[in-house]
C-alpha cells in the first residue's frame, strides 16, 4: 500500500493540506503566457518558482519550456526586486530577444509588495524595452486561488495589455481559450473554421508545446497568438469565453476597456457542452451549423447509444480542476455513469454554485468539495468508504487507483507519466468520442481481467 | 568508431559563449567558463548569483533543503509552510526509492503536506495555522517525526517555525518537531538548502538514540538519495562484503538509522556537495572520519570497496572485499565489451548537480567516451579544485546568511575512531580521509568546465561540439532532443537506474548505448527535405526489405 496512512475515517482539518488537487498561480500564468507567439514568460521571485514551474510543464508536455527569473536573493527579498526586474530586462533583450516578455509574481515579491505595474512602466521609461518589444505583467499570489487563477490572470492581462479598438470592427470573434491542452486549442481552431468564421484565439499553445521534431531547437516555436491578432481583439465582434474561471476575466476585461460583448461559456468537454459551444457560435455569428460537424456529433451520440450498458450507473471519482470538471461531471451523467465523489482545490464561489446546481438536479447524493482542504486525501477517504468503480484525475491519482484496484483515466493537469493530451484533443464531439473510449477502454479491460473463465467473452 | 574529431580551441569558445551577454554580464560570466588544466587547477568562480533573467538551472534552498536532503526519509511528515506551490512541485518527483520492511512500518514519502497558507495567513501571519496543522498531523498519522519548511514568503512575515516546532514537541512528548529556515531566497541555489538540512539533521536527529549498533565494520553512507534505487545496489554489495550500513543519508533511510548514525565508525560521502558538512560535524562531535567515495562506474566501486577495506585494515573485510569484485566484474566485463566498439571515441558533456557531473565522467571514462565539458549547477569551488582550495575561498553575502553550526567534541559520546598515527599511515597508503579532490584533476587537459551554464550557453557548446550526448536535467531534456542530441537526466535518470555499483554500470552502458546509437536520430529529417522536395523523379517500386 502506498498510500498506507489514508484512514477511512474523515476527520475535518483546518490547517493541513495533504496531496493538494491544484498548484499555485504562476504556473497557470507561465502556461498561458506561452501561448502568445514570441513571448518569453518571466517568474519574478527566487529562481525555485521559475525551476519547479519549468520542470512541471516540462513533464507534463515532453517539450522545452522557456521561461526567465529574477533570482531574487536575500538582498532583493529585503529591499525589493525592482532592482532585479530592471536587471533581468537587460539580460532577457540582449540574449534571448522575444518580442514580448510576461511577467508574473510569485509569493515572494507579491509579500514584499513588489508593484509590477510601476516597475514594468520604469522599464519603459528609463529605455529598457527596444521599439516594437512588449513588457506586460500579472499579478499572480499563490496565496490566492490555484494554477488556474495565475492562468486566468495572465489571459486578462494579456487582453488588458494588447487589445485596442480602433474604432472599426472586424469580422472576427475572439476565443478565450480557457486551460485547456494545445490539443483541444488546435481543435477549436478547426471547429470554428468548419463553422465559417474568422476566430482570434488566445492563449494558443498549439505549435508551442507540440512543436515538430526538426533537429533545431526553435526558441520561439511557430505557434502561439501573435501580437497583431491579440492587438486586434478588441475590434472584434464579440467574445466567447471557455470557462467562467480560467477565461471569463480576460472577457470582462475586454468588455471593459474595447466595448467587446461576451458570452461565457463552458470548455466544450462532452456533448451537452459541445452542444452549447456550438450554438453559441452558430447564435452569436449568426451562421448555420454544417453537416459535418452535425455527423460528427452523431458518431458520439451512436456511440454512446452502442455501449451504454457498460457504463450506466458505473461509480465515478473524479478530481480536477473546475472549469474541466463541471462540463465533464455533465458528461458522465449524459453517460448515465454516476460521479459519487468530486474535488477541486481550486475556490470559485459561481463554480461552486454551478456544480451543486447540476448535482442537485441529476446527483444529489455525490460528495462535492471545492477550495481549501478539498485535497485528494480528502477524496481517498471518501472512496474508501463509498468505492467506486473509475477514477479520473491527474497523475497522482495513480497512487490512488493502485491501492485500492480500481481503473483509471488520466485527465487532467499534470500528467506527468503518460503522453497523448498534448496530441489528442478531449473536446468537440471527436475529442469527447475518444474521451469515451478512453472510459470504456478502463472499464472492458478490467470486466476482461476479472471475469471468471466461463464468463469471458469475447464479443463485447 | 567515430572518427577522431577536433576538439574545438576552448579559448575560442570561451568567447563565443559570452559574447552576446551584455558586457557586465559577460565579464561575471567569463569568470565561471574555465579551460581545464589538470596540472594547474585554474580557479572557477562558483556559488555565486545568478544574473537575473538568465535562464539557469538552478533551483532554491528549499529545493535542496526539502527536495535533497529530508526527502528521501521515508517516517519523517515533512510539512511545508508556505502557499501550495512548493509542496506540490517536490512531491514525488525526485524519485527517491523507498522500501518499508513491513507494511506497518511508516512511509510518507507518497504524501504530500502543506499549510497552503492563504492571504490572511500572509497578512496576520500563518504561526496559528501551521500549529494547527502539525497537530493535525500528528492527530492523523503519529509520526515519529515531523519536520517543517519554510518557503519564501514565511521568512519575510516572521513566522517562527523553530519555536512552534519546539512547542509542540514539548506538547506531544514523543513526536519529534523541527524547523528549517530554507526559504528560497537562502544563498544563490539549492547549495544554501544542503548546508541549512545538515546543520538541522545533525542538531535535531544524529545521537538521539545511543543504542550500540551491531557490526564489525559499520558505517554511513552520505549524500546518496536512492533515485532509482541506487542505494538498494550499493546495499546489496555492502551485504555481500560483509560491511554493515548503520543510516544513510538520506536514500531508503528511517529516523533511527539517521539519529542512531554516530555509532557507526566511518562516513562515506559520494555526493560531497549536499552533505560535507554532516561529514565535518560528525568528525568534530563524534570523532568519525569521512573519506569520499564514488560508486558510479564500475572501477570506481571497486576502488571504493577497496578504500573502505583499507581504512578498516582488516584482512579478512579485504580479502571478501576481492572475493566480490571479482564475481561481479565478469559480468560487467562481458557487457562492456559488448558495447565499447560502438560508444568509443564518442563526446559527451555533462551539466549537472553538485556531484553528479563528476561522478558520470568515470562511467563515460568506462563506455570509451570524452567528456569535453563538464560543470555544475550549484557546487562550489572545492568540487571542482578540490578541499585544498577551501581556505581561499571568500565568504560572500549571500553564504554569510547560512548558519555555520559550532560544534565541539562531545564529552561523552567523542571517541576517535582512529588515532593520529592511524590516519597518517592511512595516508601513507594513499587514503585520503576527509578529502576531496574535485572534478578538475580527473578532467583533460583543454576541456571546458563551466559554472551554472545558462541556457544560451548549452544551446551555444552543442553548436560547436556536436557532442554526441548531452547530461542535464528536465528542464534541458527537450530542448537538447530537439536539437538532435540524446540528453541523458542524471537527476531522474529518465526513470532509469540504478547506475551504482556493478549492475548499476551494466544499466548505464545499456542506456547510454540505446541513446547514442538509436536509429531515431537518423529518421529526424523527411526523405523530401534530403531528396530536395517536388522535384519529381520516376516512380520506382521500394520496400522495407530493399
Ligand atoms: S507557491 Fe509561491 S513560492 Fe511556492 S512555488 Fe508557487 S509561487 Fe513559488
Ligand atoms: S517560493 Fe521560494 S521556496 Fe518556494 S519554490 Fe519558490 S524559491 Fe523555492
Amino acid at each position: 500500500m502506498l498510500l498506507r496512512h489514508t484512514s477511512k475515517e474523515v476527520k475535518v482539518r483546518e490547517g493541513l493540506t495533504i496531496n493538494p488537487a491544484k498548484t499555485c498561480q504562476p504556473i497557470g500564468a507561465m502556461y498561458a503566457a506561452l501561448g502568445i507567439h514570441g513571448c518569453l514568460p518571466h517568474s519574478h521571485g527566487s529562481q525555485g518558482c521559475c525551476s519547479y514551474h519549468r520542470s512541471t510543464l516540462t513533464r507534463h508536455y515532453k517539450e522545452p519550456v522557456m521561461a526567465a527569473t529574477s533570482s531574487f536573493t536575500e538582498g532583493a527579498s529585503v529591499f525589493g526586486g525592482q532592482a532585479n526586474l530592471l536587471a533581468a530586462i537587460d539580460t532577457i533583450f540582449a540574449v534571448y530577444d522575444p518580442d514580448i516578455i510576461a511577467v508574473h509574481s510569485t509569493c515572494l515579491s507579491e509579500t514584499i509588495g513588489d508593484d509590477l505595474q510601476q516597475i514594468t512602466k520604469k522599464a519603459s521609461d528609463d529605455g529598457k524595452i527596444p521599439e516594437g518589444k512588449y513588457v506586460i505583467y500579472a499579478s499572480t499570489p499563490s496565496f490566492v486561488g490555484s494554477h488556474v487563477t495565475g492562468y486566468s490572470n495572465m489571459v486578462a492581462g494579456i487582453a488588458t495589455q494588447f487589445a485596442e479598438s480602433t474604432g472599426v470592427k472586424k469580422s472576427q470573434y475572439n476565443i478565450i481559450a480557457g486551460w485547456m491542452e494545445p490539443s483541444d486549442m488546435r481543435e477549436i481552431k478547426r471547429l470554428a473554421k468548419v463553422m465559417g468564421i474568422n476566430i482570434v484565439l488566445f492563449p494558443d499553445t498549439s505549435d508551442v508545446l507540440d512543436a515538430p521534431q526538426t533537429g533545431k531547437h526553435v526558441f520561439y516555436p511557430k505557434g502561439g497568438t501573435t501580437v497583431e491578432e491579440l492587438k486586434s481583439s478588441g475590434d472584434s465582434l464579440a467574445s466567447l469565453a471557455l470557462g467562467s474561471i480560467s477565461a471569463e476575466p480576460a472577457a470582462i476585461a475586454l468588455e471593459k476597456k474595447c466595448k467587446v460583448p461576451f458570452e461565457t461559456l463552458d470548455i466544450p468537454i462532452g456533448l451537452t457542452a459541445t452542444d452549447r459551444f456550438i450554438m453559441g457560435i452558430s447564435k452569436v455569428a449568426g451562421v448555420t451549423v454544417p453537416d459535418e460537424i452535425t455527423a460528427d456529433r452523431g458518431r458520439l451520440v451512436d456511440v454512446m447509444c452502442d455501449m451504454e450498458q457498460y457504463l450506466h450507473g458505473k461509480r465515478v471519482a473524479l478530481f480536477g480542476d473546475p472549469d474541466q470538471i463541471l462540463p465533464l461531471t455533465e458528461f458522465l451523467l449524459d453517460l448515465g455513469m454516476k460521479p459519487v465523489h468530486i474535488v477541486s482545490g481550486t475556490p470559485g464561489q459561481k463554480f461552486e454554485k454551478q456544480m451543486r446546481q447540476l448535482l442537485d438536479e441529476r446527483s444529489p447524493e455525490t460528495n462535492f468539495k471545492s477550495g481549501l482542504q478539498a485535497d485528494m486525501f480528502l477524496l481517498h477517504q471518501w472512496m474508501k468508504n463509498e468505492p467506486v468503480d473509475l477514477l479520473i484525475g491527474n497523475t497522482y491519482g495513480k497512487y490512488m487507483a493502485r491501492d485500492e484496484d480500481i481503473p483509471f483515466i488520466r485527465f487532467g493537469f499534470p500528467i506527468l507519466d503518460r503522453i497523448g493530451h498534448s496530441y489528442f484533443p478531449n473536446i468537440g464531439y471527436s475529442g469527447s468520442l475518444r474521451l469515451l473510449e478512453k472510459i470504456l477502454n478502463a472499464i472492458m479491460d478490467r470486466q476482461d481481467r476479472d471475469a471468471l473463465e466461463e464468463k469471458f467473452e469475447l464479443v463485447m | 568508431m567515430e572518427a577522431n574529431r577536433i576538439i574545438p580551441d576552448p579559448a575560442q569558445v570561451r568567447e563565443e559563449l559570452i559574447q552576446k551577454y551584455p558586457a557586465k554580464v559577460a565579464k561575471k560570466r567569463a569568470k565561471s567558463i574555465v579551460i581545464n588544466d589538470p596540472e594547474i587547477i585554474p580557479e572557477v568562480q562558483a556559488n555565486v548569483r545568478t544574473v537575473p533573467g538568465i535562464i539557469t538551472q538552478r533551483g532554491c534552498s528549499y529545493a535542496g533543503c526539502k527536495g535533497v536532503v529530508l526527502g528521501p526519509t521515508r517516517d519523517i511528515v515533512n510539512i511545508v509552510h508556505g502557499p501550495i506551490g512548493c509542496s506540490f512541485y517536490a512531491w514525488l518527483t525526485r524519485r527517491n526509492q523507498t522500501k518499508p520492511e513491513s507494511l506497518m512500518d511508516e512511509n510518507y514519502i507518497p504524501y504530500c503536506f502543506s499549510t497552503d497558507m492563504q492571504e490572511e495567513n500572509i497578512v496576520f501571519g500563518g504561526e496559528k495555522k501551521l500549529k494547527i496543522a502539525i497537530q493535525e498531523a500528528y492527530d492523523l498519522f503519529h509520526p515519529k517525526s515531523i519536520a517543517i519548511f519554510s518557503t519564501c514568503p514565511v521568512g519575510l512575515i516572521g513566522d517562527d517555525v523553530h519555536a512552534a516546532a519546539r512547542e509542540m514537541k514539548e506538547k506531544f512528548g514523543d513526536c519529534n518537531v523541527f524547523g528549517f529556515s530554507c526559504e528560497g531566497y537562502r544563498g544563490v541555489s539549492q547549495s544554501a538548502g544542503h548546508h541549512i538540512a545538515n546543520n538541522g539533521v545533525f542538531k535535531h536527529m544524529v545521537g538521539r538514540d545511543n543504542t550500540p549498533s551491531e557490526g564489525k565494520f559499520k558505517l554511513n553512507l552520505l549524500g546518496e538519495y536512492n533515485i532509482g534505487g541506487d542505494a538498494f545496489e550499493i546495499e546489496r554489495i555492502f551485504e555481500k562484503v560483509g560491511i554493515t550500513l548503520v543510516a544513510s543519508f538520506s536514500g531508503n533511510s528511517t529516523v533511527r538509522a539517521i539519529e542512531n548514525s554516530h555509532t557507526a565508525d566511518l562516513n562515506v560521502i559520494l555526493c560531497h556537495r549536499s552533505i560535507n558538512y554532516m561529514g565535518d560535524m560528525m568528525e568534530t562531535k563524534y570523532g568519525i572520519p569521512w573519506m569520499k567515495v564514488n560508486f558510479v562506474g564500475a572501477e570506481s566501486t571497486a576502488k571504493s570497496l577497496r578504500k573502505i577495506g583499507e581504512y578498516f585494515g582488516d584482512e579478512k573485510l579485504k580479502a571478501r572485499i576481492e572475493a566480490v569484485i571479482a564475481e561481479e566484474a565478469p559480468k560487467v566485463k562481458a557487457v562492456i565489451e559488448e558495447i565499447l566498439p560502438r560508444t568509443k571515441g564518442k563526446t559527451a558533456m555533462l551539466f549537472v548537480g553538485g556531484s553528479r557531473a563528476h561522478h558520470y565522467q568515470d562511467l563515460f571514462a568506462e563506455l570509451g567516451m570524452t567528456t569535453v565539458a563538464a560543470g555544475y549547477e550549484f557546487a562550489h569551488r572545492d568540487d571542482y579544485e578540490g578541499r585544498e582550495v577551501l581556505p581561499k575561498i571568500k565568504v560572500d553575502a549571500d553564504s554569510k546568511n547560512i548558519e555555520e553550526l559550532k560544534v565541539v567534541a562531545d564529552p561523552e559520546l567523542y571517541n576517535p575512531r582512529k588515532t593520529e598515527a592511524e590516519l597518517e599511515a592511512l595516508k601513507e597508503k594513499g587514503l585520503e580521509i576527509n578529502g576531496y579532490e574535485g572534478m578538475m584533476k580527473q578532467m583533460t587537459k583543454k576541456s571546458l568546465v563551466v559554472d551554472d551554464l545558462s541556457h544560451y550557453e548549452s544551446e551555444k557548446l552543442i553548436e560547436i561540439y556536436k557532442p554526441d550526448i548531452f547530461c542535464a536535467g528536465i528542464k534541458e531534456k527537450y530542448v537538447v532532443q530537439k536539437m538532435g542530441i540524446p540528453l541523458k537526466q542524471l537527476h531522474s535518470y529518465d526513470y532509469g537506474g540504478p547506475y551504482t555499483g556493478f549492475e548499476g554500470a551494466v544499466n548505464f552502458y545499456k542506456d547510454i548505448d540505446r541513446m547514442v546509437n538509436n536509429p531515431v536520430w537518423k529518421l529526424i529529417k523527411a526523405p523530401w527535405e534530403t531528396a530536395g522536395n517536388g522535384k519529381g523523379g520516376e516512380l520506382a517500386a521500394s520496400y522495407v526489405t530493399q
